[in-house]
């Protein structure tokens, strides 16, 4: 099982093959397809998450100490967004999720790429899946 | 002459430069257009040579802002062929034009009248409006469209009745590219004493418009869709309606007497021009009209046509592309969706490859619910581009497409 830390590395890793930004998105929108969605009886206005100019669904589930992420967007370059954070969240103790440094988004120059409204849409998810970690992890 | 759109170009010096890359493909004109080098030029020698406040001082700079900012509102009555010079009112913007007089009418509306408005307006011709009559007790009416986005005049002298005070509707549709049949609804609103207003956002930049021949009451324009700077805005009214309206603004300007007690207010237009104008920007409009005319705004509507017909023709190609907005009568914007992909990822993929094109409800909310769709691309072209454009647009959004399904 890896880390939180080893899981960014090998996204790290994975951008560094493409130069431009088109392949780089090409890349997250197969990580978007490639997620499995909330089942869509659960996809409810609760499980939105505010803050993102398209439609994005994230649900959490305790599991021991660690937390279970789930998601789905109407917009494939925002589930591919979700799902690379999923990808490196999901089954970790929900303290240390609740702590992480996510490094790996200056790494591969997502951060800086993304324009103020969908950057904040970014922030909005980290907020809220550390929101449900940090929740899980005090009703410890 | 043909219409030479390379020697246009050159005057634009913001289409040549690259986008990660490639070159800029500008297809979001409906939202603001560029600027040509005659009206960016014209701000630089105002600041350089002329600058000063107007109406105010006696000094020489004084007299030359104020010369060349009357000479535009002259030059905006000429343009459309308004009956008087006072009748032209300097605005922030058409937002600033529309609450200008919907607050102005808070005075004079009653709780049993009505305002009539079109479900094919822009938020800046609607909420005005629905404040207008949260205040006054009045209800707001709508104009009902069909599905290929046209207004549905059948209901028309249900709504417009004698306790219409105010029919308010645009000339096209930002969102789809509608033409609107400005006659037949003014006719009706004429009929039973309503004032009206036309806003003009999107048919300033693609076809001429008279007031006079129109007879309406109120028309509003944009300096920054119409190639001229951003803070700009006109509004036209007639005298009587002017003189009838109280004013939206008190302050500088606007007045004849100042007391601790009361004031009086300025004949029109100062009335409506509360505070130091947008000088800068109103001399910016003048160049940018006159480089407009010397054009010609039927060259320009006719080669923006011509790019509509062949654009409509080769994105239908693309499978899945689907136009929200067939009307008959439609101006230089295609709003539209591929079947499988969502509007902001194709705005995202488009701007990679250098596609410039809006994307989202369009400040429409009513038009995407009544289509039930959460928003739309948008290309809405301008007198710059050019057939090669639709060209590079069409094999980004087919890159882009195939990406993302």
């Amino acid at each position: 099982m890896s880390t939180i830390a080893e899981k960014q590395a090998v996204l790290i890793e994975e951008f560094e093959f493409f130069d431009e930004w088109m392949d780089k998105y090409n890349h997250i929108i197969e990580m978007g397809k490639a997620m499995p969605v909330i089942d869509a009886v659960d996809k409810n206005d609760d499980l939105l998450v505010q803050g993102c100019q398209s439609k994005v669904w994230l649900k959490a589930e305790k599991k021991g100490d660690c937390v279970r992420f789930f998601a789905d967007a109407d917009a494939i370059i925002a589930k591919g967004i979700v799902a690379m954070l999923i990808d490196v969240f999901d089954n970790q103790p929900a303290t240390e999720v609740a702590a992480a440094d996510l490094s790996f988004l200056e790494e591969i120059g997502l951060k800086d790429h993304l324009s103020p409204t969908r950057a904040n849409g970014l922030m909005s998810m980290i907020k809220q899946m550390k929101f449900y970690a940090l929740a899980f992890s005090s009703a410890n | 002459m043909s219409y030479d759109v390379h020697a246009i170009r050159k005057e634009f010096p913001i289409l040549h430069q690259q986008i990660h890359g490639r070159p800029l493909v500008y297809l979001d004109n409906a939202a603001t257009a560029q600027k040509p080098l005659a009206v960016i030029k014209t701000i630089t020698d105002f600041y350089t040579k002329d600058n000063a406040n107007v109406h105010r001082g006696v000094h020489t700079l004084s007299q030359r802002s104020t010369d060349a900012m009357e000479a535009v509102r002259t030059a905006v009555c000429a343009h459309i062929n308004a009956r008087e010079v006072a009748e032209i009112i300097f605005t922030r913007g058409i937002t600033d034009s529309i609450n200008t007089v919907a607050f102005g009418m808070g005075a004079l509306l009653q709780p049993h009248q009505n305002v009539v408005i079109t479900a094919l307006e822009h938020h800046s011709n609607i909420v005005p409006w629905q404040m207008l009559c949260e205040r006054t007790g009045a209800a707001l009416r709508y104009i009902p469209m069909n599905d290929k986005g046209e207004l549905d005049l059948s209901t028309l002298e249900l709504l417009v009745d004698e306790n219409t005070a105010m029919v308010a509707f645009n000339h096209i549709s930002n969102a789809l590219g509608t033409i609107n049949p400005v006659k037949t609804i003014l006719n009706r609103a004429k009929a039973v004493g309503a004032w009206t207003l036309v806003d003009g956002a999107q048919s300033g930049p693609h076809a001429l418009v008279d007031v006079q021949d129109w007879d309406v009451d109120f028309f509003t324009l944009s300096s920054h869709k119409m190639y001229g700077p951003t803070g700009l805005g006109v509004l036209y009214g007639k005298r009587e309606r002017l003189e009838t309206l109280p004013p939206y603004q008190g302050g500088g300007e606007m007045i004849a007497t100042v007391t601790m007690e009361k004031s009086t207010y300025a004949d029109i237009p100062h009335k409506f021009e509360a505070g130091t104008p947008h000088i800068e920007g109103i001399i910016g409009f003048g160049a940018a009209l006159e480089y407009i005319n010397s054009v010609g705004i039927e060259a320009i509507a006719a080669h923006e046509a011509a790019l509509l017909d062949y654009a409509t023709t080769t994105l239908s190609t693309i499978d899945g592309f689907r136009i929200i907005g067939t009307a008959e009568k439609k101006a230089s914007v295609i709003s539209f969706l591929v079947e499988g992909t969502h509007p902001y990822d194709l705005g995202v993929l488009l701007d990679q490859q250098g596609v410039a094109v809006r994307t989202g409800q369009h400040c429409t909310q009513p038009i995407m619910d009544q289509f039930c769709i959460a928003g739309t691309a948008r290309a809405s072209f301008a007198m710059y581009n050019t057939f090669e454009e639709i060209d590079l647009f069409k094999a980004a959004l087919e890159r882009a497409v195939t990406m993302l399904r």
